[in-house]
């Protein structure tokens, strides 16, 4: 496809009157909005895999307005002046919004100018059966099995799992038979110092009274596997009604009477269609115009949303504790144990090992219990084919849940929140193989580790970025097992995620830019401070005539993205050329802290139409017959 | 002194002291006249010292012959002590009762209180209406400073110095005053030297039901007005109630004879549901249920985001007329002493980068809201724990501080102090050892004789040592109007007051303190390189003067 070019096309901000003009480029991968004439000149690039939904309005006296909604969050809306050219992008973006094969994903053209070498190491960063053995894995009860080589057992699972010692082959394929889609338990997560699992499976085929010796010996197991506890601990992570509701379709939970020593909880997180709603719901609720801060609460308590986050994290606490306090091991189980056991299985272990609130960790945490174990991202991020009664934000929940731990624990996590929002861009980009398809079966069939690139080295490169500058590696010492509390007004609205795009919500100074810059200025002084000594110490040695020559300079370091949670775009690219632009050996360092300071600096927020107080209509001067002044924030009556 | 009458019971041993997040102290209690002591009795063990006045409520519990008292204090915090024997504990809880609800100022802890710090800038001094005067002269000539209010007998709310337009004698003044609520003529409240406009506040116009007028009010404001500009009269209450408040005598400018301004009104409500709002607040916040629709719903209901976004909007408003419509404004309510103050002295916070210092926000404190004549001692009689029917108590102040807090938030680089100056004042505008907030106004203050009787809160606040607690790592001074955003998204339920006795703060400090680790560390480091370079220069000019010929 050619590139599409229209002129003149207005964007208009999505909460206030503003709007500014420049020239929309249609691509083959992005739709890109230049603004004309201007010298902040923004450009906003949107992939078209970003994209949701394309709406076309009706027709105005100025144009033609075209809405698209992406799927960060990002809501966009242009005025076309001529609507045969909004009708062209509107039919083309339809086009592209719907690949219909694998092969029409960015990850596929997508080329970041590396070789198949680096590519290999890529995808080679993350090695989970390392991390089994890091977890103590295989030992003397939990062992690797080959039932699931070929796939043969479960479609849905990878190939390499890890049971109990005492689980033999025919245990195995007769449990997984008793499983919805051949999800049997396995090994997801060993607590080493209480030698507790954490396994996950799917529910069991139960209905109203069937049992299946093989399940039953199955969980013996793996609490025989245990000898700290009598007992395992059993979390159905459906509300209880859901999953009574399912034995009618022959499925449902354990029955305490057929297994020996369980004891059974269910823990009431919705579903998928909940929570898609939820969601849907928040967004309409935060995207409403002029919006009013009871509008907001209410909206936000009907929504549900935050509730939805506060169930998964009081089941990860319940699976953390039982773990580290009682030292017993948990099978959790939702339907399919692709989703909400996901969400709880991550969280729980986020909860439990330090490791996994490192950057690499993380990676390693996600690539364990959502990619490898099957979590269906093609079908919840809608990639491709979309079905949507499957879309669902679980993931997006899952990664609210770790920001929400963040805000408690600020110094417990390497990353900060700007990782989170960047995967969770990467998770709906398809620029990245990593998330592609929903197994990793069919991950091996379209041959991604030989034909995409992986998004964690793309990460890893920029870690710089995503570091958290008050992250404590002493801190896991303290606390290696965290504890959150779980009083509501702890949960708070996640504006950095949900508002990524929407300039004027944000604070308008960032402590996060802030203080990383002063990191890296920290890390620059100090290896000036080492060169400024062994200069000193030359001349001491030596008398000749040392010219004053520039000492090689720190690494130099990835320029900070310019987005919004950190800080104005204005602010960071023009410290971005000042710190490139200023010498550091030639004058004096700056006494004080390294920002930049001087007449001109801007601070975001320093336009008051931006924020729309109310927009005074019509400037004293011209208008002299009193009328009814219209603001936005209140309305003013002229009356008598 | 009679206090000791009042203190049936001036010790009980045995008591334990339970507060939330702190482990239990066994101790004894004392009573003292102003007082409330719980000491363990070791060395290493911090003992509670409670202002009575800080005593908001009590209830007793009995189980057997072990009494409970809880006592909630006006700083939200909730404290139990469990005290051995009936009648020691009832003895201990009517004293208390009594000790926190004296009715006389001149018995208040100030009066008795003697600092044991060396006062070296006297905090009474702080604010001198001649000498802020002086600079507005260096700016203008278009003010003079009136003694028209002298006596107080003009308007007891007033200070005794008032800056007016020059053109307007006393004469006009005292005609314009009788024309306003409480005598509160239109006064110069902030001046905008970007473009010389300037903010004015009052109380509300007395037209009445039959639209009395006062040329002499009209003169008044129309003297701030440049030739041929117009200006804003922001009312704070929506257009019904100012229709309402004719038939009680006050009322609203009409147009027909102010031409020259154009009335914007908003609708900050009357100080008397904020008593509500804020003890509906606590009472959610104190709910420990753990649900979440529980808590979004009673934190909805008890409206108090709501006020804090409609405070900060208005705020807003009215520092977008002065600065990007260049045109003057004139901020009223009812009375002009709650609202009307809210938003003068948050437009002038978002406008004025001096307002962001410590010492400027102190100023600002003692010029749009002590000298100003805002009821401290009225509105801070009690807090969210009180149980009475409301007199004219009302956290008018607090929501003020609250959106400080929100602008703090949003530019934490931009202010000199950090959150806890905030939650300082808060406190003692409600319990203090200083005279600063006692009274109502001016006027009470200079019969009370407190600036020779009782000890300033500046004098504390701004001695080196106190002062460092108060100070924000991230200060970078910038010389720009700094705009909030006042979307609901934006604007945070304010934890550091709210929920501050309901959760533990440590990891939170710690990674603060990581913060100011960085900063200091990155001064530290500039300093080193200085210093070599410097050592290294003087190297090279000892060196050079071989190679020069």
């Amino acid at each position: 496809m050619s590139k599409y070019v229209v002129e003149q096309v207005k964007l208009l901000d999505r909460f206030s009157n503003k709007s500014v003009t420049g020239t929309l480029h249609l691509t083959a991968t992005h739709l890109i909005f230049v603004e004309s004439n201007s010298t902040s000149a923004q450009e906003i690039w949107i992939l078209h895999h970003h994209i949701a939904s394309v709406e076309k309005l009706s027709l105005k006296t100025n144009g033609c307005p075209l809405l698209i909604q992406c799927r960060n969050f990002r809501l966009v809306h242009f005025v076309i002046p001529r609507e045969r050219d909004c009708h062209d992008i509107y039919s083309s973006l339809l086009r592209l919004l719907r690949p219909v094969s694998y092969d029409e994903l960015y990850a596929f053209s997508y080329n970041p100018k590396q070789n198949d070498q680096q590519r290999e190491e890529g995808w080679q960063l993350i090695d989970l059966a390392a991390e089994f053995e890091r977890m103590g894995v295989p030992c003397d009860q939990w062992q690797l099995t080959d039932v699931n080589r070929e796939y043969k057992v479960c479609k849905t699972y990878p190939r390499d799992l890890y049971v109990p010692i005492m689980a033999s082959k025919p245990i195995i394929v007769g449990s997984s038979k008793f499983r919805s889609k051949g999800r049997f338990p396995v090994l997801t997560y060993f607590y080493q110092e209480k030698k507790a699992a954490v396994c996950r499976c799917s529910q069991p085929l139960s209905g109203f009274s069937a049992r299946c010796l093989e399940d039953e010996h199955m969980l013996q197991a793996i609490s025989k596997a245990n000898h700290n506890s009598r007992y395992i601990y059993v979390m159905d992570t459906r509300p209880k009604l859901n999953a009574l509701a399912n034995r009618a379709a022959g499925k449902g939970y354990e029955n305490e009477d057929n297994y020996s020593n369980i004891r059974f909880q269910f823990v009431g997180i919705e579903n998928i269609h909940v929570m898609r709603g939820s969601l849907q719901k928040l967004l309409e609720v935060v995207g409403t115009r002029s919006l009013s801060m009871t509008d907001y609460l209410v909206g936000l308590e009907n929504s549900g949303w935050l509730r939805h986050i506060k169930a998964i994290m009081d089941a990860a606490i319940f699976l953390a504790k039982a773990v580290t306090v009682e030292g017993a091991s948990v099978l959790v189980h939702c339907s399919d144990g692709w989703d909400r056991t996901a969400q709880v299985c991550a969280l729980g272990s986020l909860l439990m090992d330090p490791y996994y609130r490192t950057i690499k960790g993380f990676m390693v945490l996600i690539e364990k219990d959502w990619i490898s174990f099957g979590h269906k991202f093609a079908d919840r991020c809608d990639q491709l084919d979309p079905d949507p009664k499957e879309v669902s934000p679980i993931f997006t929940q899952f990664l609210e849940c770790v920001w929400q731990l963040t805000e408690q624990f600020p110094q417990a996590f390497e990353f900060s929140e700007w990782f989170l929002i960047q995967i969770h861009e990467h998770v709906h980009s398809c620029q990245f193989g990593n998330f592609l398809g929903n197994s990793q079966r069919q991950r091996e069939d379209l041959q991604l580790k030989e034909r995409t690139y992986s998004l964690w080295a793309h990460l890893l490169s920029e870690k710089q970025n995503y570091l958290n500058p008050v992250y404590s590696p002493s801190f896991a010492e303290s606390h290696p097992v965290l504890e959150p509390s779980t009083q509501a007004y702890h949960f708070k609205f996640w504006r950095n995620m949900y508002h990524q795009y929407d300039r004027s919500m944000h604070p308008r100074q960032s402590i996060l830019k802030h203080v990383l810059t002063l990191k890296d200025s920290n890390r620059e002084l100090e290896g000036t401070v080492q060169a400024l000594k062994t200069k000193l110490q030359k001349f001491s040695v030596s008398t000749s005539p040392l010219k004053p020559q520039t000492p090689p300079r720190e690494r130099s370091l990835p320029p900070r993205p310019q987005s919004l949670i950190l800080g104005a775009p204005l602010l960071s690219r023009k410290e971005v050329q000042q710190e490139e632009d200023e010498e550091v050996f030639g004058e004096e360092a700056m006494e004080d802290a390294p920002a930049i300071t001087g007449g001109e600096r801007t601070v975001e927020g320093s336009s008051a139409t931006e924020n729309g107080y109310g927009e005074l209509m019509g400037s004293f001067g011209s208008k002299n017959e009193p009328g009814a002044v219209t603001l936005e924030f209140g309305v003013a009556r002229m009356t008598c | 002194m009679e206090f000791a009458e009042l203190i049936k019971t001036p010790r009980v041993d045995g008591v334990d002291l339970h507060r939330p997040f702190m482990p239990t102290v066994e101790g004894t209690l004392c009573l003292t006249g102003h007082h409330l002591i719980l000491s363990s009795r070791q060395d290493n063990t911090e003992e509670l010292w409670l202002l009575h006045a800080n005593i908001d409520s009590i209830e007793k519990r009995f189980v057997g012959s072990l009494g409970t008292i809880i006592v909630k204090c006006k700083d939200l915090r909730v404290i139990q002590l469990d005290i051995p024997g009936m009648e020691e504990c009832l003895n201990i809880a009517s004293s208390i009762e009594a000790l926190s609800t004296l009715d006389s100022v001149s018995l208040m802890y100030p009066f008795f209180y003697r600092p044991l710090f060396e006062v070296i800038e006297d905090g009474w001094q702080l604010f001198v209406p001649e000498e802020a005067f002086k600079d507005l002269e260096s700016m203008t000539d278009e003010w003079r400073l009136s003694e028209v209010n002298k006596d107080f007998s003009v308007c007891p709310s007033y200070p005794s110095l008032l800056t007016v337009p020059k053109d307007i004698d006393d004469e006009s003044l005292c005609k314009a005053a009788s024309f306003r609520h409480g005598g509160r003529f239109p006064v110069l409240s902030y001046y905008h030297k970007k473009n010389g406009m300037v903010m004015m506040r009052a109380a509300q116009p007395l037209t009445g039901t039959n639209g009395r007028r006062c040329k002499e009010d009209e003169k008044l404001i129309n003297a701030t007005l440049c030739a041929g500009k117009r200006g804003y009269i922001i009312d704070t209450r929506t257009i019904a109630v100012a229709q309402q408040a004719k038939a009680r005598g006050g009322g609203f400018e009409q147009e027909a004879n102010y031409p020259q301004w154009r009335r914007i009104h908003k609708a900050i409500e009357r100080s008397n549901v904020l008593q509500d709002s804020l003890i509906k607040l606590v009472e959610a916040c104190n709910d420990q249920s753990h649900s979440m629709d529980r808590w979004l719903s009673k934190l909805e209901a008890s409206n108090w985001q709501s006020k804090v976004k409609e405070i900060l909007t208005t705020a807003c408003l009215a520092a977008q007329c002065i600065d990007r419509e260049g045109a003057s404004v004139l901020v009223h309510g009812t009375e002009g002493t709650d609202s009307t103050l809210q938003v003068t002295s948050l437009a002038q916070i978002i406008l004025d980068p001096a307002c962001r210092t410590i010492r400027g926000f102190e100023v600002l404190i003692e010029r749009e809201w002590l000298q100003a004549g805002h009821p401290f001692q009225q509105r801070c009689a009690q807090s969210a724990y009180s149980n009475g029917k409301p007199r004219s108590e009302a956290p008018v102040f607090l929501l003020f501080l609250d959106c400080v807090w929100q602008i703090l938030r949003q530019f934490p680089c931009s202010f000199q102090f950090n959150e806890n100056l905030l939650i300082m004042f808060f406190e003692h505008a409600y319990a203090s050892q200083f005279g600063t907030f006692l009274g109502n106004c001016v006027a009470e203050r200079v019969k009370l004789q407190l600036s020779q009787k009782t000890v300033s809160l500046w004098s504390w606040v701004n001695r080196p040592q106190e002062l460092e607690r108060f100070l924000n790592p991230l200060y970078e001074p910038n010389n720009l109007v700094i705009w909030p955003s006042v979307a609901p998204q934006s604007l945070l339920l304010w934890e550091g007051v709210f929920l501050r006795w309901n959760r533990s703060t440590k990891c939170l400090d710690e990674a603060c303190q990581e913060m100011v680790h960085i900063i200091e560390y990155n001064k530290e480091l500039q300093n080193k390189v200085n210093s070599l370079r410097r050592q290294l220069a003087q190297l090279e000019t000892e060196e050079s003067p071989l190679q020069t010929p």
